[in-house]
């Protein structure tokens, strides 16, 4: 398993990649999203590998069955495996998948730094998604999924997850 | 099997990760208040993820057409080999966070270590449990200031946790004959190497949440060779109900 940071994936599967998203944040993509690390084909069959954002992550089983059927809407066929190797970081987020990330409401994760002083510190850094402000505060370090911690913006007032920095 | 030292070795850290992902779920839909609820879920939820992956490898290596869940659901209760910290009822708050906070930073020890280990997928799944068990630390030391340091009632009740599941600590630096084995091959942790740092650190946590470092010399082991509390039958009553009574049912 010596995959480098950069996945390797094969031109003409972007496009059904894209139409997989990923069911806790449906506007991300896998491709977005950073978890498919290899894709290619080889004799005529799609070779996908598929790393978990989270050990535990229940996205994964349906992102890899939604990663088949996909394929199989095109007469493909689609082998799907799971490695764990590099571990996935939030780094591996697209800059588009940021940004979607945000307009579902959700914040974009911090720098590492940044992350530990408004988890472990309080310090008001992470932006509100529905008003833009920082004045906002930690609720719970876990939010709806093990990804996400739970803020309130104390401006508008308005509860959201914050997408937590992973390293 | 040809490699049980390996087999044996990956189970033992393993089934902590199952059983106090069982504790904690219990816990779902009955935690003290939203927050925690959903955190302890959540806790247990990357628990049990580490789980998978360690059991998929025990598998591989135990052949014959094992699958995880045969390794999850149909041992017998000698054959599971987590430490008996991880069995202890969720009492009340106090004790799921206490046995949280002993296991957590005990486990952070381990997984840093286990990330060098010469065994390629044990390094790899160590290495995506680090992000993760660092957060289940935070969670369980913050609370564990936050009751210590909070009320009289909080103090009390945390204070009283710790002092009950204190002798269930020395268990976790005991060292199997498998791990013995697979500590001369590079793949497992000596785990004496960070006893005395461990203790330092629950040490240093509990004076700042204002608690008293039990001085209790009085230990107790077993879990690891499979001598159980009697917590366990009821957990494994639990856990493998399904699979005991619909053999080979599937979701
Ligand atoms: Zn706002």
């Amino acid at each position: 398993m010596t995959l480098t940071e950069k996945p390797n994936i094969q031109e003409n599967l972007i496009s059904v990649l894209k139409t997989v998203s990923d069911p806790e944040i449906p506007v991300l993509s896998v491709l977005d999203l950073g978890v498919i690390r290899e894709a290619v084909e080889k004799d005529g069959i799609v070779q996908i590998k598929l790393t978990p954002t989270y050990s535990g992550c229940p996205a994964m089983d349906v992102i890899a069955d939604d990663l088949k059927k996909a394929f199989s809407e095109i007469g493909k066929k689609a082998e799907v495996e799971l490695i764990l190797s590099p571990a996935w970081s939030t780094d591996w987020i697209s800059e588009e998948g940021l940004q979607k990330m945000e307009e579902y409401g959700i914040a974009r994760p911090l720098s590492e730094s940044h992350d530990k002083d408004v988890l472990l510190s309080e310090k008001k850094l992470v932006k509100c998604p529905q008003c833009g402000s920082t004045n906002t505060h930690l609720v719970s370090q876990f939010g709806s999924t093990a990804c996400k911690a739970l803020f309130k913006c104390d401006e508008c007032h308005e509860p959201f997850d914050y997408f937590k920095c992973l390293k | 099997m040809k490699n049980q030292n390996l087999y044996n070795y990956i189970l033992t850290i393993a089934d902590n990760s199952l059983i106090l992902a069982q504790r904690l779920g219990e816990l779902c839909g009955h935690g003290p208040n939203l927050e925690t609820d959903i955190a302890l879920t959540n806790i247990s939820l990357d628990l049990l993820g580490q789980t998978r992956s360690y059991y998929q490898y025990a598998a591989k290596i135990a052949g014959e057409n094992k699958t995880e869940d045969d390794i999850a659901f149909l041992r017998i209760e000698r054959e599971y080999k987590n430490c008996l910290l991880v069995e202890q009822p969720n009492t009340h708050f106090g004790y799921t966070i206490g046995r949280q906070f002993l296991f957590d930073v005990y486990h952070l020890m381990l997984m840093e270590k286990l990330q060098n280990s010469a065994d390629e997928i044990l390094s790899a799944i160590a290495k995506k449990g680090i992000k993760e068990v660092s957060y289940h630390k935070r969670f369980s030391s913050d609370w564990v200031k936050r009751l210590g340091d909070g009320t009289e009632e909080s103090n009390a009740k945390m204070q009283e946790a710790i002092d009950d599941l204190w002798r269930f600590t020395d268990e976790l630096f005991f060292m199997t004959a498998s791990e013995k084995e697979m500590v001369k091959e590079g793949i497992g942790i000596d785990v004496s190497i960070f006893k005395e740092k461990y203790y330092e650190e629950v040490s240093e946590i509990l004076k700042e949440a204002t608690l008293i470092v039990p001085e209790n010399k009085y230990f107790t082991k077993g879990g690891k060779e499979g001598v159980h509390t009697e917590h366990m039958g009821y957990i494994l009553a639990d856990l493998q109900y399904m699979q005991r009574i619909y053999p080979n049912m599937t979701w």
